[in-house]
């Protein structure tokens, strides 16, 4: 299932267009991962405030969109791209992969709740690849 | 047995209440087809499915699309008893229809993504989490009785 030249293509045309509003999609997507998924608050338990659209959770919001930017920017070798961020992941943080599933639902919910109508089946299918394939990538250094 | 909040009951009521059943039952079974192809396997005598406009304009499509939305209304009407409620439609998928469970839970987050695409913003993170706890309880349900 890896990425195609078409997936790709598809990945940074929708990503032109979402990107101005990054920090929102950010916000949004980790806010809705600590409501609907609350298992996740385990990373999150050194936050005074866990809920949707506070500090805390802004701030990450804006770091895991920048992350993302930067995948976009290597999609052409993700693994090697995303080499620092995988050793921080695996041996810093140490997050469940699991998660990663759970954070890349959110954050298709969120761009097809505030883009609609870019967000075609065919967007969805190549950018629910990159972000599988993201998280493939950030799991790299875990073993 | 799931406990349920009144927000939780009041919610998922609210939404089905609003649903454009014939709209978004065919996108949601649609964008199950297109973004996880395999899918596919199960329709093989549904005609042309050979790219993502074929399946969009594939009416056995649509109406199988529209069908699987109102079978959530079983879930609807018994949420204090969905595994109960879904035990034969349950054995049909294993016995009959031969369908991987894992299906399930594709197809529910295609249609959370398709009720998120028409509700904008009134999709807050309370309204996502109850519509999923919702739908984890039927896709639960749905996977009960395979063996």
């Amino acid at each position: 299932m890896s990425l195609n030249e078409t997936d790709k293509a598809v990945v940074r045309d929708v990503w032109a267009k979402i990107s101005k509003s990054s920090d929102a999609i950010g916000t949004d997507a980790v806010g809705r991962l600590l409501t609907v998924y609350p298992q996740s608050k385990i990373y999150f338990s050194h936050w005074a405030d866990l809920s949707p659209g506070s500090g805390p959770v802004a701030a990450h919001g804006k770091k895991v969109m920048k992350g993302i930017g930067l995948a976009v920017s290597k999609i052409d070798n993700l693994t090697d791209g995303l080499l620092d961020l995988s050793e921080k992941h695996a041996f810093q943080m140490r997050v469940d992969p699991a998660n990663y599933k759970l954070l890349n639902h959110c954050i298709l919910v969120v761009i097809a709740s505030m883009h609609p109508k870019e967000f075609t089946p065919e967007a969805h299918c190549a950018l629910d690849k990159f972000l599988t394939a993201l998280a493939l990538a950030l799991s790299e250094k875990y073993r | 047995m799931v406990e349920w909040t009144d927000f939780e009951r009041a919610t998922i009521q609210g939404i089905f209440d609003k649903m454009e059943y014939e709209v978004v039952g065919p996108a949601a079974l649609c964008r199950c087809l297109v973004v996880y192809p395999w899918t596919q396997r199960y329709f093989g005598n549904f005609g042309n499915l050979y790219n993502a406009a074929a399946i969009l304009a594939n009416p056995l499509v649509a109406k199988h699309g529209t069908t699987i939305l109102h079978g959530l209304d079983r879930a609807l009407k018994n949420m204090d008893n969905i595994k109960a409620t879904y035990a034969e439609l349950s054995v049909l998928h294993s016995e009959k229809l031969h369908v991987d469970p894992d299906n399930f839970k594709l197809l529910s987050d295609c249609l959370t993504i398709v009720v998120a695409a028409k509700m904008g913003a009134d999709f807050t993170p309370d309204v996502q989490a109850a519509f999923q706890k919702f739908l984890s309880v039927v896709v639960s349900a749905l996977g009960r009785q395979y063996h």
